[in-house]
């Protein structure tokens, strides 16, 4: 799979034009016979096969090369931009995750009456959100306005606050309605029922029985969301210029600086399929029916 | 009784729902089909001397203008036409193209089939804006090309939804019925079983639409979609965010469109979603 992406965009990457001319470009006169000594320098005058056979040499033991703009190692940008965005998809999966089990609760348990209506509305209207006009209205309304929180960049906590907001409450909008229906079809069940009869307190019934048989299908939707979500932080990362993959990716692409492009790609891919496989070590930790298999 | 009453109350709620939605995409849809009647400058006429006038300061500029004085309300209508086109373009493209693979591959089976869902495991491990700024940066941004890659992206959904469906129903008596007597494949695919599973496929259309607007407009915002020259609702947005200190009109009215547009198909989405399925299966 992973073989099958990066082939893929490495592919597409090449067609996009020379990043030696890129390079040159404002180095004065240039002839043909130095673009030609830059592209062997940089290994572009081998066949394109040569060249990937060589990146997923590297990829195995850790290596994606060198970027064409100043020759860092690619592992070197990647590491370092690769925080500041599982940060931010972390802080606003919890985020999310923290809002919406309550709230998607509180939804089914009132189904149709009017707590359920008005969560219903709200999930409705953040899923038409863009993200990154949602982005722009808080820069707007708590920079700009009521000058709370510093508007774009990454120091301390404070500027932290907008970009998890952002894709937490987008992200929460959706969990909300995982939430109702998952636990619409849990509180259906007999052992609700028994759990009720016993005299149980309505919360314990809640979030002890339900919520716990709710968390194999909530779980797996959430790890499915994982690239959506890392697809949304790339667009929010440009509007807070936010030093994460998502700027390195954009800027990679405008230079046309393939090791970069190439080895973003390749982490957010395997970060995506590890994720996934997360989800499925994690049905064994909240399920003892499936540990026993 | 309480149970009626309830039924009662969430039926009015999804009325309310379908008003609103009818409302939103049908207000928005109209104003952008006689956007040229109109606004007949295009919106793209400059009024220097009213340069980023404020909404409702001046007369003829109810929204206000942007920095080249241009009018706000006249490109936010004239702007529609192509977050429209692309979310209601490729939708339709991915449904033609997903129905056919879907239906082929769930009653053929075999190496079609294996191909059509490897390719969409593949999908499920790309994010779609990290493949669409690839693929922009090779074959060039502006409209064709984004409907093509919102196509090529989104129609394994739909492939998924069909071969789903087709794979319950094809051992059903009446598809039985219908091989018995020797009715031809092609007219099992498409008058057999197409009329049966469609339903969910509308569903996930609208949302499509929704949700292709919003890809649109984000691909746009970071100057890989259309032209910036055209008036378009990500256009304006990356133009206005510039202008944030000093003219919040230029960067609000612009997303507002987006999101009720996209609110009036969600809400169209969901009230078709429970008329279809009343048992609520698929609502998610």
């Amino acid at each position: 799979m992973v073989i099958a992406v990066t082939l893929i965009v490495s592919f597409a990457i090449r067609l996009t034009g020379d990043p030696a001319v890129m390079l040159a470009q404002g180095a004065g006169s240039i002839t043909e016979a130095d673009l030609d000594r830059i592209r062997e320098a940089l290994g572009l005058n081998q066949s394109f096969l040569t060249q990937y056979i060589g990146f997923l040499r590297g990829l195995v033991v850790g290596d994606f090369g060198r970027s064409f703009m100043g020759g860092t190692p690619v592992s070197d940008l990647i590491c370092r931009a690769l925080p500041a965005t599982l940060a931010l998809a972390f802080a606003s999966l919890f985020v999310s995750i923290v809002v919406s089990i309550p709230l998607g609760i509180k939804a089914a348990v009132s189904r149709g009456r009017w707590p359920d209506q008005m969560i219903r509305i709200f999930s409705l209207i953040g899923l038409s959100f863009p993200n990154f006009w949602l982005a722009i209205m808080l820069v707007l309304l708590l920079s700009i306005t009521f000058n709370l929180l510093p508007p774009s960049g990454m120091e301390g906590f404070s500027s932290f606050i907008m970009p998890a907001a952002t894709m937490g409450i987008i992200l929460t909008a959706t969990n909300v309605r995982l939430v109702r229906t998952t636990m619409l079809d849990t509180l259906r069940s007999q052992y609700i029922m028994v759990a009720r009869a016993k005299g149980l307190s309505n919360t314990v019934v809640l979030y002890k029985h339900a919520l716990r048989n709710c968390s194999i299908p909530l779980i797996t939707y959430f790890g499915l969301q994982f690239g959506g979500l890392l697809g949304g932080i790339v667009v929010v990362e440009r509007v807070f210029n936010w030093p994460g993959l998502g700027t390195l990716a954009f800027e990679a692409v405008s230079a046309r600086d393939y090791p970069v492009l190439q080895g973003v790609i390749t982490v957010l891919s395997l970060m995506i399929i590890s994720i996934n496989l997360i989800v499925d070590i994690a049905y064994g930790l909240v399920d003892p029916r499936v540990r026993k298999e | 009784m309480t149970a009626a009453i309830k039924t009662d109350k969430l039926k009015r709620f999804k009325n309310l729902e379908f008003i609103l939605g009818v409302l939103l995409v049908g207000g928005i849809g109209l104003a952008v089909i006689f956007s040229g009647w109109l606004f007949p400058g295009g919106g793209s006429e400059l009024n220097l001397a009213y340069r980023l006038t404020p909404p409702l300061a001046e007369p003829g500029f109810p929204l206000g203008t942007d920095p080249l004085g241009r009018d706000v309300l006249a490109r936010v209508i004239i702007g529609g036409e192509i977050s429209l086109k692309v979310g209601v373009y490729s939708a339709l493209g991915a449904v033609v193209i997903g129905i056919i693979m879907g239906l082929v591959s769930g009653y053929y089976g075999g190496f079609l089939d294996m191909i059509v869902m490897r390719f969409a495991d593949v999908q499920l491990a790309l994010p779609f804006i990290l493949l669409a700024i690839t693929f922009i940066a090779v074959i060039g941004g502006g409209l064709t090309n984004m409907i093509i890659l919102l196509i090529i992206s989104q129609w394994v959904q739909y492939a998924r939804l069909v071969r789903g469906s087709v794979l319950s129903l094809r051992d059903r008596e009446f598809i039985l019925a219908a091989k018995a007597i020797g009715v031809k494949d092609i007219r099992i695919l498409f008058q057999h079983l197409l009329p049966n599973l469609i339903g969910p496929v509308i569903v996930l259309m609208t949302l499509n639409v929704a949700n292709n607007i919003l890809l649109e407009s984000s691909l746009t915002f970071l100057g890989l979609g259309v032209d910036p020259v055209i008036p378009s609702w990500g256009g304006m947005l990356a133009e206005g965010r510039t202008y944030l200190q000093t003219a919040w009109w230029v960067s609000v009215f612009p997303g507002l469109a987006i999101l009720l547009t996209v609110l009036g198909l969600n809400l169209l989405g969901d009230w078709l979603r429970d008329a279809l399925d009343p048992t609520g299966r698929t609502s998610l």
